[in-house]
Parts: C-alpha cells; sequence; structure tokens
C-alpha cells in the first residue's frame, strides 16, 4: 500500500477504523483534539458510533458500557483527561473488558502545559487508578508506529480482555510523517458470548451475562486478583515487545529511552559513532510488561560501563530501568520537562562525562 | 383454577439481601412485570448501581453490567449507542444519581438516549449507613447530619423530576411512589410506560420512585410509610412532569 503523509492523531483515528472499530468516546483536550475531530467525520461515513461525552469521567464509563456489551471502542484523550479516565480503568481491568485508550501526553502536574512530555509513565504502568491492576502499555515512537500500535492495541486487548493504553505525547500527535497503514484488521472479537452483555437473544446460552467488579466474599475477590495477575504474567511471556539500537558491537553506555526521545537518542547515538563513541539504545515499545530481562542483558554485557535513561520526565521509567538491572552497572538519568526535550547536543556532552 | 398472582420470569428465585419492610423490592419486581409483559428480556441490559441496589443482578434475570458510583447513565449510554436494539435501563439510587452522577443523568437525558432510568429516592444513603443525601428533608436526621438537615448550610432537598421536566429534549418524567396499593399500581404503570418508549425509540425515559428505607430512618417499615406518605409526598408531588406527546 502507498505512503499517505498524516498527522499523528488523524493517523490515529485512522487506524482504529482499520482494525474494525467503529465506536469512539471522546472529551476534546489539546494536544489531541484532531481525533475526535477527525474521527467525528469518518465514524458516520462507515456506518460506525461517534459521540462527544460530557467528561472523561463519562467518556470512561461509555467505553465500560460499550466494551462490556462486547463491541469494539476506543477513546482518546490527554494526561488530564486520563487522570479522570483513571476510576473507570480500574472498573474496566477488574470487570475483565478490552477497550483502546489513547493518551497523547502532554505536560503536567496539574493543568501543566499543552506540549509533549512522558510524565505520565507511572500513571500508566503503575496504576493511576486504584486497586492491583495493569494497563497493558504500547509507546510509538512516531506516526508509522503510533498506526500500527494502535491497530495491535485492539488485538491484545481481546486477547487479555484487559485495556491497552497507546501512550504517545504531543509531538507524535501533532506532527505530519508518511504512513503505511497495515492490512485491515480482519477478526471479529471472539468469544464474546461467553462474558458480554451482547443480549441473551444472540446467545446459545439463556443464562444473562454479568459484567462485574464488585467481590464482597474475599476469597472471591482475592480469586479475581489472581485471574488478573495471571494475565500480566502472560503478557510478560507473550507481549514483550523492544528495539535494541546499535547494540550489536561493544558499546560503552546503554541509553534508555522510549516514544520521542528515543528519536532524538537515536540521532545522538549515530553522532556520538561518527566520533568513535559506541553508544548503544534499548527501546521498550511495551512499557507494560517492561522488557525486564532485555534491559538487564543489554546492560550487563562486558564492554558496558553504565546505563542510563534519558526522558521527558523528572525521572520514571529510570525506575524500572533500576529495578531490572539489579545494580549490576550504575544506572544514572537525565529529563527535562514540560515540552523541554533534551538535545542531541546535551545527550552526547552527558554520555562523554559518564563515559570518561 | 388459573393462577392469579405468579412470580415474574424475569426476577430470580434469589431472596433478596434487602431490609424487612424495603421497597427496593417492590419496585425490582415491577420492573421484572415489565420486561416480562414487553418480552424484552432477552434483549434488556441493566445497569446496576452503587448503593444497596448494587446486586440488582442476583434478583432481575437479564444481562446486567454494574457501574461505579452514579456512572450508570454514562454506561447506559456506551451500551446504547454501540447496540441500538438491545433494551437498557439502570436503577440507581437519589446518592448514586442526584449527587455524585448529577452530571452523568442530566447529560444523558439531555442527548435523549434512549434508555430507561429507575431512580429510587429514599432521601438517604442507605448502603452506606444513612448519611445526608441531595433528597434528606429539611430537619430530617441522618448520620452525617445528627442534628437533622440544616437546609441554611446544604440547601433544598434536590427535585429531580422537576429538575428533568426543564430539560428541552424530549422524554417521559415521571414521578411515582410505592407507599400504598394504588401506587405501587400507578408506579407499575409508569415503568412500563417508560419502558415502551424505549421499545419504541420514542425518548429518554425516567421514573423517579419515592421509596422507603426503614432501617436508616430508624422506623418501623409501617411507620416508614407514613412517614413518607406525610413528609415526602408534599415535597416530592407525584405525577408526570413531562411527556414526549407534550413536546
Ligand atoms: C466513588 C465512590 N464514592 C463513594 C462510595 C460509597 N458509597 C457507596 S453507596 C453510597 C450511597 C448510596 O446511596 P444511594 O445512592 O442513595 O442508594 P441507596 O443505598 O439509598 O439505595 C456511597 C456514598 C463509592 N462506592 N464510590
Ligand atoms: S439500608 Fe435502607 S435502602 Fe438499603 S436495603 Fe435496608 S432499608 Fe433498603
Ligand atoms: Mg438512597
Amino acid at each position: 500500500m502507498a505512503k499517505v503523509l498524516m498527522k499523528g492523531n488523524e493517523a490515529i483515528g485512522e487506524a482504529a477504523i482499520r482494525a474494525g472499530c467503529l465506536n469512539y468516546f471522546a472529551y476534546p483536550i489539546t494536544p489531541q483534539s484532531e481525533v475526535a475531530e477527525y474521527l467525528s467525520k469518518r465514524l458516520p461515513e462507515v456506518g460506525g458510533t461517534f459521540l462527544q461525552g460530557e467528561s472523561e469521567v463519562a467518556v470512561g464509563y461509555m467505553i465500560f458500557g460499550a466494551s462490556g456489551a462486547g463491541e469494539r471502542v476506543m477513546t482518546t484523550s490527554s494526561s488530564p483527561g486520563i487522570s479522570l479516565m483513571s476510576e473507570a480503568l480500574s472498573y474496566i481491568a477488574a470487570a475483565h473488558c478490552p477497550a483502546v485508550f489513547v493518551n497523547i501526553v502532554r505536560g503536567g502536574p496539574g493543568l501543566g502545559g499543552i506540549l509533549p512530555s512522558q510524565g505520565d509513565y507511572f500513571q500508566a504502568t503503575k496504576g493511576g487508578g486504584h486497586g492491583d491492576y495493569h494497563l497493558l502499555v504500547l509507546a510509538p515512537d512516531g506516526v508509522q508506529e503510533a498506526v500500527e500500535m494502535t491497530m495491535q492495541a485492539f488485538t491484545l486487548a481481546e486477547k487479555y480482555r484487559n485495556p491497552v493504553m497507546v501512550m504517545g505525547d504531543g509531538m507524535i500527535g501533532q506532527m505530519m510523517e508518511p504512513v503505511e497503514f497495515p492490512d485491515d484488521l480482519k477478526t471479529e472479537p471472539t468469544n464474546k458470548d461467553a462474558w458480554a452483555t451482547n443480549g441473551m437473544s444472540t446467545r446459545k446460552s439463556k443464562t444473562p451475562n454479568l459484567v462485574k467488579s464488585l467481590f464482597l466474599d474475599s476469597a472471591e475477590l482475592n480469586r479475581n486478583n489472581l485471574d488478573l495477575k495471571a494475565k500480566y504474567e502472560q503478557m510478560k511471556k507473550e507481549d514483550v515487545q523492544y528495539e535494541l539500537y546499535n547494540a550489536d558491537g561493544d558499546y560503552q553506555i546503554l541509553i534508555a529511552s522510549y516514544g520521542t526521545m528515543s528519536r532524538v537518542c537515536r540521532t545522538a547515538i549515530d553522532m556520538l559513532k561518527a566520533e568513535g563513541i559506541e553508544a548503544a539504545m534499548f527501546r521498550p515499545k511495551t512499557l507494560f510488561p517492561f522488557p525486564e530481562k532485555q534491559v538487564y542483558d543489554a546492560a550487563v554485557k562486558d564492554s558496558c560501563k553504565c546505563v542510563i535513561s534519558i526522558e521527558m520526565s523528572m525521572g520514571q521509567m529510570v525506575e524500572d530501568v533500576q529495578r531490572c538491572v539489579m545494580g549490576k552497572k550504575p544506572v544514572e538519568f537525565y529529563g527535562e520537562c514540560g515540552g523541554e526535550i533534551p538535545s542531541p547536543e546535551k545527550i552526547i556532552e552527558i554520555v562523554k562525562e559518564l563515559i570518561g | 383454577m388459573g393462577k392469579t398472582f405468579s412470580k415474574p420470569e424475569a426476577l430470580t428465585d434469589n431472596h433478596t439481601h434487602y431490609c424487612p419492610g424495603c421497597t427496593h423490592g417492590i419496585v425490582h419486581r415491577l420492573v421484572a412485570e415489565a420486561i416480562d409483559e414487553l418480552g424484552i428480556r432477552e434483549n434488556t441490559v441493566g445497569i446496576a448501581p452503587v448503593g444497596c441496589a448494587v446486586l440488582a443482578y442476583n434478583y432481575i434475570d437479564c444481562d446486567f453490567q454494574e457501574a461505579a458510583h452514579g456512572r450508570a447513565p454514562a454506561m447506559a449510554t456506551g451500551i446504547k449507542r454501540v447496540r441500538p436494539d438491545l433494551m437498557v435501563f439502570t436503577y440507581q439510587g437519589d446518592g448514586d444519581l442526584a449527587s455524585i452522577g448529577m452530571g452523568e443523568i442530566i447529560h444523558a437525558a439531555n442527548r435523549g438516549e434512549k434508555i430507561t432510568v429507575i431512580f429510587i429516592n429514599n432521601a438517604i444513603y442507605g448502603m452506606t449507613g444513612g448519611q445526608m443525601a441531595p433528597t434528606t428533608m429539611p430537619g430530617q436526621r441522618a448520620t452525617t447530619a445528627p442534628a437533622g438537615r440544616d437546609a441554611a448550610q446544604t440547601g433544598m432537598p434536590i427535585r429531580m423530576a422537576n429538575l428533568m421536566s426543564e430539560i428541552v429534549t424530549p422524554g417521559y418524567v415521571t414521578r411515582q411512589a410505592v407507599l400504598k396499593p394504588q401506587m405501587v399500581n400507578k408506579c407499575k404503570k409508569a415503568i412500563k410506560k417508560a419502558f415502551e418508549y424505549q421499545v419504541a425509540n420514542t425518548c429518554f425515559s425516567f421514573v423517579e420512585v419515592i421509596s422507603t428505607c426503614p432501617t436508616n430512618w430508624g422506623m418501623t417499615p409501617i411507620d416508614s410509610l407514613k412517614w413518607a406518605e406525610e413528609t415526602l409526598l408534599p415535597y416530592y408531588e407525584l405525577g408526570d412532569y413531562k411527556t414526549p406527546e407534550e413536546a
């Protein structure tokens, strides 16, 4: 298929349609409102459902309802909106429902700003809402991956019956890049007769289905948590995604970075190489499940003196990197916030300092 | 001799967890009867609230989803929009609908969602132990208003049916009660009508039901019915507040 030039936010909207998701609910927020604008036009063309909800709180439950009824559904938002949706995310995860949430992250905390940031890593990977649950979190590094991951998000959400988050940032949402759309996703959500509230008349079994998260009996609630945990363990085994860059030879330093930040790091690594300095990059594409073993293996390589996590935050993913490297190598951090993005020159300067 | 009274098909055999004299059970039965009479059980999805009726799915025998506190109308919107062929109803208390969920109910009504809302106004937070609700009467004691509701501090009780009737989008809005057999019969008709509007894809429908909570009112079931009639009904007037025909 030929490449088309598209803005990230619009490409994400189109990707959802190509993934067979014809249901979208959202509330406007910069820097991702173009997804809603695009889909408000496109979805009616393909017989889909578009609704602008009254708040992100309500949208979270529109998604929960639609997903509980067994239909493919997506919302997109940005950081403050995701905070409001976090209640619903906890309930959706607890009730084992598949749904896709896109977070085009902006700077925080509070109202923060509207420029790109990676400040929602903790929120996305460690909870956000209450209770023991996880989202499966995909982190694209550009418009092409945003498209691929949005489409893949539906398959993964349905595989695990768990909410999946595509976490980009304002840069990915706003920039235009050539993209090639993968083949349309032809599969239908499977097995929904076993659990979804799709109406008894459509099912063979005439027992009502129940989508719920309340378990007043402690043993039953423990059971539900164990079921969730089993899914997260399966994700760790089967769906970890990552990239290693310039990691075949002997590198002196391992840079951990993801999303937009990884593109700057890639440039810095190329520039360092031209100067004869070898730096490698570890880029998680799934932030949860985190590629634990892969970052460890890359860090413990003999030639590697240290690891540095470079982020558009004040240090969030670095905690996972430290956890996984288990003290085998020093783990450093550098980050900038609020829409400031560490430049290749800055990265080069820090790398040179660290490797002496 | 033929049977004159039997359990609706849409009610399960489970014993309810409701307190003796609580009117939640009566309203469950009315909903179940309406569902049976319209023959929609296999196409219906109920939304359970957070409140004493959170386990409504143990008693009403159709597909159910359980919402978070107050969010049932948003959840119902999500289902109805993606599956307009399903009949979707919410069953919510006054804390759920008139306090934490005020935004969701108003906007669902204003969009004219083709859903049915059964709103149980018992003037108290039942499930959490008798705290003040937005519907609690002035002077009525609650565990968070031990001297009785002070309207100067907390405002006057919210009259949801009145408020909903101000919404310009066509809808069916009525206030009923289940304090006496005649009232129960009228309430049944209203609930059925509310579902009929949905079946015909006409409009949003909303049935407020003046109910009792003997446990948290600290009264016997009989005294509760009497108190509700004397105290609640003059303030919460019964009747239709809006019909789609008049729009
Ligand atoms: C977000 C959230 N806040 C608070 C609660 C606690 N809570 C559970 S039920 C309830 C009030 C229920 O009262 P009402 O809606 O009037 O229903 P009733 O029990 O009287 O039928 C509250 C405050 C909760 N479950 N979730
Ligand atoms: S606490 Fe009140 S509302 Fe709840 S079941 Fe008992 S009587 Fe009914
Ligand atoms: Mg109540």
